[in-house]
């Protein structure tokens, strides 16, 4: 699906996520402080810290779902809390904690449908199953498949497309050692394409396995 | 509104029915309760014939206006966080979402009401008035009114601690112009008079709904998320 940044010409040397001093409360209680983030086009950039740091709080912020309550910031050029946000929604691809598929409908109809809504063909869903490893479990419902499988599956919806910014928040949770090269491959064509990455994990060496530079988060600061 | 956004919300509306299909609640588990109470009154009440058949449209429109919001609001309960926010990043223009769900539960809803008049002909001995098939765009019209304000009140009520019985308390009495309407267009029909003025009524309804929800759809999205 086209937007305004996804015409920008790729040499563009912009930053995609630019965080300043950015803070965060939710219901009163101070989360995210004084966080400083910069990502560029080709960068790739993990978040290491204990559960309860903030790291999802601030996939939430970057992802566009949390509007900061203190401080600045702009996604894809666009500042967050602006009413254009929602359009530039469509070039960021996010894999949460949860799978987003319908446990009633088989994988096959769960990707299709990410990618008629994308405006692409439907067998843009079967082909990225195919190359996550559930080519024979197009037809399987996702309320009779194992988390891996749904794990794969919620990762192969980020392939349908080609998002600028990848946001991935614990993502090899659930996955077995033969489904990392997933991971890898998906940031690898995702910083090929002049996009970038954000991934956050307990694991600091897991990260550092996957992208560029990794920092670390403490009581919902980067340090 | 653009090519895109019936597209847009006709894979939303088909997504739902296919979720509906699967599952089968509406008709599995919803319809057979649905007629199960339209039973209570004639067991209650050991009322004479004649009154049972006056209670009939009451008991009708009551248990389709309870039952319907079983159905409307089950979609939206049934959503997850992790859904919501993948679709948004779809790029899905939140109105397309709201009038594709609308009309998933709203053909829904018209099935089981339709369904629905079959046990109150039988344990009402309830006799249809002539020209009953003028109820049929009633129906429809009911039907899309309760879908819409379901998913309105669903969508309003995500996130709140006490949504499950925040939302039919939002939606009963704001269904009162929809349930009103249908109702007294069977009087109407019953009378032998013209049920124009009613199915206006229906259709002013919807289109505000319509206008609200289509309206209200990005702020709703924005908290919703």
């Amino acid at each position: 699906m086209s937007h305004p940044w996804s015409n920008r010409p790729p040499s563009s040397n912009l930053p995609l996520v630019d965080l300043v001093d950015l803070s965060v409360s939710l219901g009163g209680t101070p989360v995210l402080s004084g966080c400083r983030l910069t990502l560029r086009p080709g960068e790739s950039l993990g978040v290491a810290g204990p559960n309860g740091a903030g790291k999802s709080t601030l996939m939430s912020v970057v992802a566009t779902f949390i509007t900061p309550t203190g401080g600045s910031g702009a996604v894809l050029g666009t500042p967050l809390g602006s009413p254009r946000i929602p359009a530039v929604r469509a070039g960021i691809g996010w894999s949460g904690h949860l799978p987003a598929l319908y446990p009633d409908l088989t994988l096959g109809e769960n990707l299709a449908l990410a990618a008629r809504l994308g405006g692409l063909p439907a067998s843009r869903g079967r082909l990225v199953l195919e190359q996550v490893g559930l080519g024979g479990a197009v037809g399987i419902r996702a309320e009779r498949c194992s988390n891996g499988m749904l794990r794969r599956a919620d990762l192969a919806r980020l392939l349908i497309g080609s998002p600028r910014l990848v946001l991935l928040d614990e993502p090899d949770a659930g996955l077995d050692q033969e489904a990392a090269p997933i991971i890898d491959h998906l940031i690898s064509r995702t910083v090929r394409r002049d996009g970038a990455v954000l991934c956050v994990s307990h694991d600091a060496v897991k990260l550092s396995g996957w992208v560029d530079r990794v920092v670390e988060m403490r009581d919902g600061r980067l340090l | 509104m653009s090519s895109g956004f019936w597209r847009s919300a006709s894979l939303v509306a088909l997504r739902d029915l296919r979720v509906e299909l699967r599952s089968g609640e509406a008709l599995t588990v919803v319809f057979p309760f649905a007629v199960v109470a339209s039973w209570i009154a004639p067991l209650a009440t050991s009322a004479s014939p004649l009154l049972l058949r006056d209670l009939a449209a009451p008991v009708y429109w009551l248990i389709t206006l309870l039952f319907g919001m079983m159905i409307v609001l089950r979609q939206t309960a049934l959503e997850t966080r992790a859904q919501r926010r993948a679709l948004a990043l779809t790029g899905l223009d939140p109105a397309a979402r709201f009038a594709g769900r609308s009309a998933a539960s709203g053909l829904v809803l018209t099935a089981v009401a339709g369904i629905l008049i079959l046990p109150v002909i039988i344990f009402y001995d309830y006799r249809p008035p002539s020209g009953a098939l003028l109820m049929a765009p009633v129906i429809i019209l009911a039907a899309a009114g309760l879908a819409m304000l379901g998913t309105l009140a669903g969508d309003v009520t995500i996130g709140l601690r006490g949504r499950t019985s925040l939302a039919p308390m939002l939606m009963a009495p704001l269904a009162v112009p929809l349930v009103m309407g249908a109702a007294q267009s069977l009087e109407s029909l019953v009378a032998g008079n013209s049920i124009i003025t009613w199915i206006l009524v229906l259709v002013i309804a919807d289109l505000g709904l319509a206008a609200s929800g289509v309206m209200s759809a990005r702020a709703l999205e924005e908290i919703a998320l």
